[in-house]
């Protein structure tokens, strides 16, 4: 029974949460490690891409509720995300079109790019503070619990409860199918192929007649739905607040590295290498210790490796070590 | 018009810009200006040590920064003995501890064949010296802590004078930046971007949240200065008296005095490093250094080891921002941890090397100096331009509320589109590298 007890503690304050995270961050990742895979230098932008997406999506749940219009259980955010999408695609191309392609037509260097794509990380920032004010937002309406702590320990009679979150059960469905979509794309489609081929080698790819630009502009349209969809998903689970997005950067990018850049595949493995290295690191093992252990070995302390402020030094620290041991990633990324 | 005309003519633009705030709104305000601006061309000039010469991409400015305002809390503040009594011996054992047992890690890391053996080997050793660094570190920094804790509760600094910490920030930063650099200099160049990223986030967590070593967010305030005090001065008879010769009140002269004394020390340290900077640029190093940085492959065909080139350039430059930092925390005469941002400290700098004229230094301290005058200015100028857009508009609609409420972020935005337009349309900036 104790076991039971300590694996549904586990459940509910390492695994669950880890899981939601873990999506997010792949979602996020896998943005990051496209533009690196097509456009070939790492986007800075992108966690305020993120948070401008989930911006226009929170403004439309607004009006939406406001109209009245809801989902009933789920959050009308859902219904508000296609928008929210359209607008960081038009915003994506925007950029790509007055910024980006100047660059790419020079053949700049890529730290050139990433240069730039800071520069357009402050213009975005500002824009998301100016139309929607840097504070905390809440946009988050529907039921809020699957399976809530109390009615988890009433079904099982446990001591322990397990909490499900909505928001963290859609994060998880919503990041499967949109990862599914993203593979049976880049794997069955012509343009798809077309896109790993350029990827790939990008002379060939010419050379096969591909036409670059259109291989660009489906990137980041791809880029602008992940983005959105992660910022979104992030958002309703914890809560929408511009600057957060911005530290996000280094988790996301910490998760694209581990996985190997360019590699879809591995951003995915290396968001939740990340999410659960994170929250398992953070965590006060005090509970699960005291069902596990014997009453004489029960830890006095809290059992906690690292409070919950280092949590962007974990990252950190993995990335890192990624660094030093293999530079190219757990799955082979482009080259170093 | 030959370049040393135009450079002389734009310093004066600016020194006239700077005059002309002076005299228009007041010197207290132009002096302030002054201040960080001799403080931004340092930074500045630190940067480009990274990007202009060696083409480094350092987006943990920040992080160096706030080392150097760490050194001015450690070296200025007296300690607290009592803090030291309680916990101090065991905070440093565990430092030591914690340091010995990275040691022992890398040590075993290098000595040993590769295998399970030794990844089992080095896990062993760092997952069990860190919870013996835990268990003695814990307890000392409870001690610490618990020693009147609204007053101090820390450890405080060597209570020797402030300026020493200028240097120490100095070497602080470097040691910062030789980590950094030893793990992601060599690989691609995005990977020092993001691992400085890093660095300047955790740098910044631990000032907030290490308060035996600064107070976290309860900040340190009243460090000790290298100038006289606006107070002492106006006790002063022979001070009042010679700023009624020139026909000023007493409390103005003396708030004026001090900021002129710190622009003094400022210009010395800025003139040094300029100086230097130069004989580098213009060395048989330097040289090499922008060899390197134009191509990699030819010089390294030509035998110049350029990861090490690179590291070395990247700690000169980050020691120098550290340098700043300090400096900066002097003239504040406090360490605020939750003060340092990422668009003030790292972004504004690298706006100030690309609009100056990056592989220039006299560009750099230019740049230094003219953004960070407009940063000062480009709020009030914000907030006009949203009520000139807004005069039109019914007075309490909420759109001009909100409007003239976000002007404040306007700075955020004009900054992004000032480093977006210099790069597009004169990548070279104001003074190009010759």
């Amino acid at each position: 029974m104790d076991l039971l007890n300590a694996f549904i503690a586990l459940s509910n304050y390492v695994i669950v949460p880890a899981m939601a995270y873990g999506s997010q961050l792949a979602l996020g990742a896998l943005g990051v490690t496209l533009i690196y895979g097509i456009l070939r230098f790492s986007n800075f932008a992108h966690g305020d891409t993120m948070s401008f997406g989930a911006m226009v999506t929170v403004l439309v749940t607004w009006l939406f509720q406001s109209w009245g219009i809801s989902l009933g259980v789920l959050p009308t955010a859902l219904l508000a995300l296609p928008f929210g999408i359209l607008g960081t695609m038009g915003l994506v191309l925007a950029t790509d079109r007055m910024v980006y392609r100047f660059y790419r037509a020079q053949k700049a260097k890529p730290v050139i790019l990433v240069i730039v794509s800071l520069g357009v990380t402050f213009i975005l920032n500002g824009l998301v503070r100016f139309i929607i004010g840097p504070d905390d937002q809440n946009f988050l309406d529907g039921e809020r619990f699957i399976v809530s702590a109390r009615t988890f320990k009433a079904m099982t009679g446990l001591e322990e409860g397990l909490a499900i979150k909505t928001t963290q059960g859609i994060t998880v469905v919503t990041a499967v199918i949109v990862v599914a979509l993203l593979f049976w794309f880049l794997n069955r489609t012509r343009t798809g192929k077309s896109m790993r081929a350029y990827s790939d080698n990008e002379d060939l790819a010419l050379l096969s007649g591909i036409n670059p630009e259109r291989v660009v502009m489906i990137t980041w349209l791809i880029v602008a739905g992940l983005a959105t969809i992660a910022g979104v998903l992030y958002g309703l689970d914890k809560s929408f607040k511009p600057f957060t997005y911005f530290q996000l950067l280094l988790p996301i990018f910490a998760s694209a590295i581990v996985g190997g850049l360019g590699n879809p595949l591995g951003a995915i493995a290396g968001g939740f290498v990340i999410a659960f290295s994170e929250v398992t690191v953070t965590y006060a093992w005090k509970k699960v210790a005291g069902y596990v252990l014997p009453d004489s070995l029960a830890p006095d302390g809290l059992l906690q490796l690292l409070s919950t402020d280092y949590k962007l030094a974990v990252s950190f620290v993995i990335l890192l070590i990624v660094l030093l041991i293999k530079p190219t990633g757990l799955f082979k990324g482009k080259s170093v | 018009m030959n370049s040393a005309l135009k450079n002389t003519l734009l310093f004066g633009i600016v020194g006239v810009m700077i005059a002309y705030t002076g005299f228009t709104q007041s010197w207290n305000t132009a002096l302030l200006i002054l201040n960080m601006g001799l403080i931004s061309a340092i930074m500045a000039l630190g940067v480009n040590l990274q990007w202009g010469f060696a083409g480094l991409f350092n987006v943990g400015i920040m992080g160096f920064v706030a080392l150097g305002g760490l050194a001015a809390v450690l070296v200025s503040m007296p300690p607290t003995t009592e803090a030291w009594a309680a916990g101090g011996g065991g905070v440093i054992a565990a430092l030591l501890m914690g340091a010995a047992t990275i040691w022992a890690a890398v040590q075993v890391m290098t000595r040993m064949k590769p295998g399970h053996l030794r990844t089992v080997a080095v896990l062993v050793l760092i997952v069990g010296g860190f919870f013996v660094y835990r268990a003695i570190f814990d307890p000392a920094v409870d001690a610490v802590e618990a020693v009147n804790p609204a007053g101090t509760g820390y450890l405080g600094g060597l209570g020797l004078p402030v300026i020493l910490a200028w240097p120490v920030g100095g070497l602080l930063a470097a040691g910062a930046a030789w980590i950094i650099g030893k793990t992601a200099l060599g690989l691609r160049s995005d990977y020092l971007a993001i691992a400085t990223l890093g660095i300047a986030e955790i740098i910044i967590a631990i000032l907030k949240n290490e308060d035996w070593l600064s107070r976290g967010v309860k900040n340190v305030v009243g460090l000790p200065r290298p100038t006289p005090y606006e107070i002492d001065l106006q006790n002063d008879p022979a001070f009042v008296e010679r700023a009624a010769g020139y026909g000023m009140d007493a409390v103005t002269a003396s708030t004026l005095f001090v900021k002129i004394a710190y622009a003094g020390l400022f210009a010395v340290v800025l003139v040094l490093l300029l100086w230097l900077s130069q004989r580098a640029l213009h060395s048989p190093w330097g040289r090499m250094m922008r060899a390197i940085r134009d191509n990699e492959v030819a010089a390294e065909a030509m035998g110049k080891d350029v990861t090490k080139r690179h590291l070395q350039v990247f700690i000169l430059g980050s020691a120098v921002c550290g340098i700043a930092g300090a400096m900066m925390t002097t003239l504040d005469g406090q360490l605020t941890p939750g003060t340092y941002q990422p668009l003030r400290f790292t972004f504004l700098v690298w706006v100030m090397v690309i609009v100056g004229g990056s592989g220039n230094n006299l560009g750099s301290v230019l740049g230094g100096f003219l953004i960070w005058f407009l940063w000062v200015q480009v709020e009030p100028m914000g907030l006009f331009v949203m009520e000139l857009v807004t005069s039109g508009m019914a007075d309490g609609s909420p759109i001009k509320a909100h409007l003239i409420e976000s002007a404040a972020h306007m700075r955020l935005l004009t900054m992004g589109l000032v480093l977006l337009l210099v790069l597009r349309f004169s990548p070279r900036g104001l003074i190009p590298e010759r």
